[in-house]
């Protein structure tokens, strides 16, 4: 079982580094280690927020909501920094964890005490949390000049040659993997996953896990918020329109499946950097921004089908997962 | 408790009495519908007038002609997120085809045609190469749109000849347009498809037990492959009535419209799990939406905050009869 995860991710890497030695025959400049930084850093949000979606997927459900999350919370953030500048900025960045994971345990409590499906969850709030970035702003965008110094600043800090966003990214990643590897909770994502009938007999609450994974996605995409306003220094309700999608798109490429109980910290990660790689490398070769969304459709595609082929092995489960395609 | 298998395993619908159920749903739904029209009537002055009503339908047509199809894929356990893609390729392939002076029947069906042939690819696929409908989707959903975003760029087709655009503008007996009567029609096809066929009854059994009806004697991928043609076709019929209404094309037309056409159906009663549903339900709900819009647009509530009113309708409408079960429950 583990080698298999390992031959998939290892594919993986070999792929990006293919896409990376492809393009540096063409142009050496794109493999020096300062340009591979610059698009690591570039990468680091789409990386936490497709480790918040993985724990979700896991789960057999799936968050819609999280771009939603991370603009609503992110204009919140930029406003309550335009009013009151003097809030230290690490105060400002826990609030916007805290304020993420209300809205992600807001989607949880439906999931867990309502029983209604994931996906119709999200796909609710996902519209009610955009429209509430409307409401909140009244539609004015939080421009840099109101944003203070340290709000802009403090991401673009260096901390032993790497970006603070960079180590963000690092972070979370190494807590993410600690919760995923070393905790029952982690292990209750897995075995939700693979078996929820199961799960209930070994002593697992399948609602309340899936509440914890929406909580985890929501404080993610809260400190994504953050982290995405002050980088691209503009607050307005279109910010990260659509990326719920790009999310799910790097964990399916990152080998998380869809049906639950498959995918890793490593897995998650390769996929959004797989993504960013490919982004950066376009306008390098010289082809159009236009082709980003088809190639990673392509991508997705592609992935979807290698993964299939990896977990056709896993015998009798393929057979409970073709009766339970939602 | 959330897990999906329990709900399969349910004993078997067809013997329940479902029809009492969906009975109530979709009369909750009428009543939905009708508290909505009469706080527009009484909220706009305006409201209350052929025209307006006529104007009204406009918002939902495009939308619902998806949702009716969909609604039969989600019944059958599927889902298709790349339907507002389909409408930009085959919006942005008829605008190609007019370069090349198409006339109009060779527009619509360059339309007709392209949504077809996406909905095969997705439904060959999902049945041909076994995989979870939702991630095909997304991938093709990227694709779809970014193809038209490779021939379009940032530029627009425009120039479409009056008589394409009579589709999306057109009216067919004073303030009944083309749109509506063509719903309606389809409505009534998709009814009698889903509610008065075996095809209908296999697509329920796919969707409470895909191996239950492989093994007796459904064709199953056959139908479900069917399916996502029928998305496709309903996609590439709204690609033409979108394109004629506004009389250009732009790659990112019609953004957003794989969740609205999704919400619909759900809003209308149909399981997102599978197995259950129906079409009255799904016309019902897409009538409250463009109620729901149409009413905020005449009292100048932005498009953005209708939204919210959008999903909130769709989480209370589910949420309600389950809390309602749940206090029943608790009080003997």
């Amino acid at each position: 079982m583990n080698r298999l995860f390992k031959t998939r991710e290892i594919w993986l890497a070999l792929a990006i580094l293919a896409v990376v030695v492809l393009v540096t025959l063409r142009f050496p400049r794109f493999a020096q280690p300062q340009n591979l930084l610059t698009i690591f850093n570039d990468t680091s949000i789409l990386m936490m927020l497709a480790l918040g979606q993985m724990a979700v997927i896991l789960t057999r459900s799936i968050d819609l909501s999280m771009a939603a999350n991370l603009a609503l919370t992110g204009m919140a953030a930029a406003m309550i920094n335009a009013a009151f500048p003097a809030i230290p900025i690490p105060l400002l960045i826990g609030f916007c964890v805290l304020m993420g994971a209300a809205l992600g345990a807001f989607n949880g409590v439906l999931v867990w005490k309502l029983d209604i499906p994931p996906i119709v969850v999200t796909l609710g709030t996902l519209t009610i949390y955009r429209g509430l970035v409307f409401v909140l702003s009244g539609g004015a965008w939080v421009n840099a000049d109101q944003m203070s110094r340290d709000f802009i600043q403090l991401q673009r800090g260096d901390f032993l040659g790497l970006p603070i966003l960079s180590w963000f990214a690092i972070i979370v990643a190494g807590l993410v993997y600690v919760l995923m590897t070393r905790t029952p909770l982690g292990r209750a994502f897995y075995a939700i996953g693979v078996n929820p009938t199961a799960s209930v007999y070994t002593g697992i609450d399948v609602g309340r896990t899936q509440f914890l994974a929406f909580v985890l996605s929501g404080a993610i995409s809260g400190l994504a918020g953050y982290l995405w306003i002050s980088r691209y220094v503009i607050a307005s309700v279109e910010v990260a329109s659509g990326y719920e999608l790009t999310i799910i798109a790097a964990c399916v490429i990152g080998g998380v499946s869809i049906a639950g109980g498959i995918g890793t910290v490593a897995g998650a990660l390769l996929g959004a950097i797989f993504l960013g790689v490919v982004n950066n490398a376009l306008p390098v070769i010289g082809v159009s921004p236009f082709w980003q969304m088809a190639i990673s459709g392509a991508a997705i595609l592609l992935a979807v089908v290698l993964n299939a082929r990896g977990e056709k092995s896993r015998g009798r489960v393929i057979l409970k997962k073709a009766e339970g395609v939602a | 408790m959330t897990d999906t298998s329990l709900h399969r395993s349910l004993p078997d619908r067809l013997d329940n009495p479902v029809k009492s159920t969906l009975l109530s749903w979709e009369s909750l739904l009428v009543l939905v519908a009708v508290a909505i029209f009469v706080a527009n009537s009484f909220a706009s002055p305006y409201f209350l007038n052929a025209w307006s009503l006529s104007d009204l339908t406009f918002n939902f047509t495009e939308k619902a002609l998806i949702a009716l199809a969909m609604a039969l894929l989600i019944v059958a356990g599927e889902i298709d997120l790349s339907v507002a893609s389909i409408i930009a390729l085959a919006s942005t392939l008829m605008g190609l085809a007019l370069q090349y002076g198409a006339d109009t029947p060779a527009l619509v069906l360059v339309g007709i045609g392209v949504g077809i042939a996406c909905g095969a690819f997705n439904g060959f696929l999902v049945t041909g190469l076994k995989l979870p409908s939702i991630v095909v989707t997304i991938g093709t959903m990227s694709l779809f749109r970014g193809i038209a975003f490779i021939v379009l760029g940032d530029q627009s087709f425009k120039g479409y000849p009056p008589s394409f655009s009579w589709f999306g503008q057109g009216y067919v007996y004073w303030v009944i347009s083309f749109e509506l009567v063509l719903f309606l029609v389809c409505a009534i096809i998709y009814w009698v498809l889903l509610h008065r066929t075996n095809f209908g009854r296999r697509v329920f059994a796919i969707g409470n037990n895909a191996v239950a009806a492989q093994f007796s004697g459904v064709r199953v991928d056959r139908i479900k492959f069917v399916l996502f043609c029928l998305t496709g076709l309903m996609s590439g019929v709204a690609a033409v009535l979108l394109t004629a209404r506004l009389g250009s094309t732009r790659p990112s037309i019609a953004q957003g419209w794989e969740l609205e056409s999704i919400t619909m159906v759900v809003l209308g009663g149909v399981s997102i799990l599978g197995g259950a549903g129906s079409i009255t339900g799904v016309v019902l709900a897409a009538l409250i939406m463009g109620l729901v819009t149409f009413g905020l647009g005449l009292l100048n509530v932005p498009g953005i905050v209708m939204s919210i009113f959008i999903g909130a309708l769709l989480i209370v409408v589910i949420a309600l009869p389950i809390l309602w079960t749940m206090w029943k429950e608790r009080r003997p």
